[in-house]
């Protein structure tokens, strides 16, 4: 199988150190043929998006990765070891949030450790750690329906940074928050691709949002998916941010896109 | 009556319109409430004179009944002989009922062998079935525990089911992605989140259990409440008779609440501060 994956053109999509392997994963719903044939690595310190239209399996692909989801066939490769099932070297960020309503901030963040048996001083004290680094201070006895949109994600965030992961897989996190706070939002993951050296998948259907945050953006075709481009932005994210916003190279990236994707919006 | 001591406790607040305004906010709840219960018990008093049948005894008539009963102890005996068979019955329906159900939420197999069973149960008209319980069980508590085992089991059972069938998916398997054991997964988050529905069928339950006491007493042998309100009938005690059964609806109404606090303030404390 892997003999099978290294023919497949990894020119394109070679790397240094890939600590996830996606090697020819397909997925049939029952008669739905969801993927095709995907084979993808993935780097440390590298935040690759996954972009394309609705249904076009970018959630199925990032649960398949999680070991969430069965793959029909092909495997996934992390830290050199095939995927069986979830593990401790990825944590999932859900689009919908997936907050336990009837515990706290607290205890949400925490809840990683919690199942692993840490013990409650050692756990609340990562927490809290990680809420801080959400910016969520003084929110930690609150409950997540006295919390809006954006920061519900940020406990999801916080959560998943808490278990201390290598590979961090989400999920259209800001799918659900305001324009001005997915801005503070797509700001703030920048900042913790670049102090926590993890390898992140992003799954968007914003092509915007995928120029300016992304290392790589990942093109897939509508269904079944497939890889049908792989693009570097390669923007200089030491600028303003407003100033990368109206950079002619960014919207150049965002343009190709466009042109790419727009014979499968028609 | 106690409308007046409300409104005097609404608005006669010392600390100015703002600490009165929230005192009102505060006490909206009970005050509708108050109104509710006043508004039915003079209905009940102007039935009671007009009278509707002579058999219908005014509110006040009820109420003295009610008191004279305390007082001579026998509202206490009656209770005491009634709420065995309903205590034991609407336990024994509560765990196993929880267990069941939950176990048919979790596992195809078990839903296949149980549900056809239960919803069967659930649809056939128990009242009819009290009096073959007789025939096996005899006359005594275990007939009555059975009775209400009958009528409380299946709204649990299908209730708890249906509870762990809606819980959320996604955090299902949020706690999948973090490792969390199957047993992780059953106690930290199905029973948590199927909690509200799980206490939708408690309450159900325990209001048919009720029903099953009350049709035990008055169709096995007469006792406890059964007995007051069958005996008070025979002999025209319309006043006894109904304080008898008000006081029932009285018990089962607090029961009811009663689960619904423990709910809200065990397990799922983030209600309060809806
Ligand atoms: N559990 C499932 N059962 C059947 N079909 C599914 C399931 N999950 C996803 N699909 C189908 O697979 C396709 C890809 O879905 P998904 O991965 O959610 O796409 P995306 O996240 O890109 O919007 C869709 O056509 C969807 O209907
Ligand atoms: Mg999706």
């Amino acid at each position: 199988m892997s003999a099978l994956a290294e023919e497949f053109d990894p020119a394109s999509i070679v790397t240094h150190d890939p600590v996830v392997r996606v090697e020819g994963i397909c997925k049939h719903y029952g008669s739905v043929e969801a993927l095709r044939s995907i084979d993808l690595q993935f780097e440390r310190g590298k935040l690759t998006t996954l972009l394309g239209p609705s249904g076009c399996g970018k959630t199925t692909l990032l649960k398949i990765i999680a070991g969430l989801v069965p793959a029909t066939s092909g495997r996934i490769m992390v830290n050199g070891r095939a995927v069986t099932g979830p593990g401790p070297e990825r944590a999932f960020v859900f689009q919908d949030f997936a907050l336990m309503p009837w515990a706290t901030v607290l205890r949400n963040v925490a809840f990683g450790l919690e199942l692993k048996g840490t013990p409650a001083a050692e756990r609340n004290r990562v927490a809290r750690h990680h809420i801080e680094q959400v910016g969520l201070q003084g929110f930690e006895d609150k409950y997540p329906h006295e919390l809006s949109g954006g920061m519900r994600q940020r406990v999801g965030i916080a959560r998943a940074f808490a278990v201390n992961a290598d590979v961090l897989l989400l999920d259209e996190p800001f799918s659900a928050v305001d324009e001005q706070n997915r801005r503070k939002f797509q700001e703030d993951l920048l900042r913790l691709v670049e102090i926590e050296n993890k390898t992140f998948i992003f799954v968007t259907h914003s092509i915007e949002e995928a120029v300016y945050v992304s290392d790589r953006i990942v093109l897939l075709s509508p269904r079944p998916g497939r890889v049908s481009q792989v693009i570097e932005p390669k923007i200089d994210r030491a600028a303003d941010p407003d100033d990368i916003r109206r950079d002619a190279g960014y919207l150049d990236v965002v343009e190709e896109i466009w042109q790419g994707l727009r014979h499968y919006a028609e | 009556m106690s409308v007046m001591s409300q409104e005097k406790a609404v608005t006669g607040a010392r600390a100015g319109p703002r600490e009165g305004l929230r005192l009102f906010a505060q006490n909206r709840k009970s005050f509708w409430v108050v109104l509710s219960l006043v508004g039915l018990f003079t209905a009940w008093e102007i039935a009671g004179r007009v009278p509707i049948s002579f058999a219908f005894p005014t509110f006040l008539e009820t109420l003295a009944a009610f008191f004279e009963m305390l007082g001579d102890g026998t509202m206490f005996r009656a209770f005491f002989l009634t709420l065995q068979p309903l205590v034991l019955g609407v336990g024994i329906s509560a765990l196993v009922g929880i267990a069941l159900g939950i176990a048919m939420g979790l596992s195809d197999r078990v839903e296949w062998l149980l549900a056809p069973v239960f919803i069967v149960l659930q649809a056939a008209p128990m009242a009819a079935l009290v009096p073959l319980v007789t025939f096996v069980y005899g006359i005594g508590l275990t007939a009555k525990t059975l009775a209400v085992v009958m009528l409380a089991l299946p709204v649990i059972v299908l209730n708890s089911y249906k509870a762990v069938r809606h819980v959320n998916p996604s955090l299902v398997d949020m706690c999948r992605s973090f490792q969390g054991t199957r047993m992780q997964q059953i106690f930290k988050i199905i029973i948590p989140d199927a909690s509200p529905v799980l206490f939708a069928g408690l309450r159900l339950g325990v209001a048919a259990g009720f029903i099953g006491v009350m049709l035990a007493e008055l169709l096995i042998t007469p006792t406890g409440i059964g007995d007051l309100i069958t005996y008070h009938r025979s002999v025209a005690n319309y006043a006894h008779m109904y304080a008898a059964v008000a006081a029932i609806i009285a018990v089962s109404t607090l029961t009811l609440a009663g689960l619904q606090y423990v709910e809200v303030n065990v397990l799922r404390p983030e209600k309060r501060r809806k």
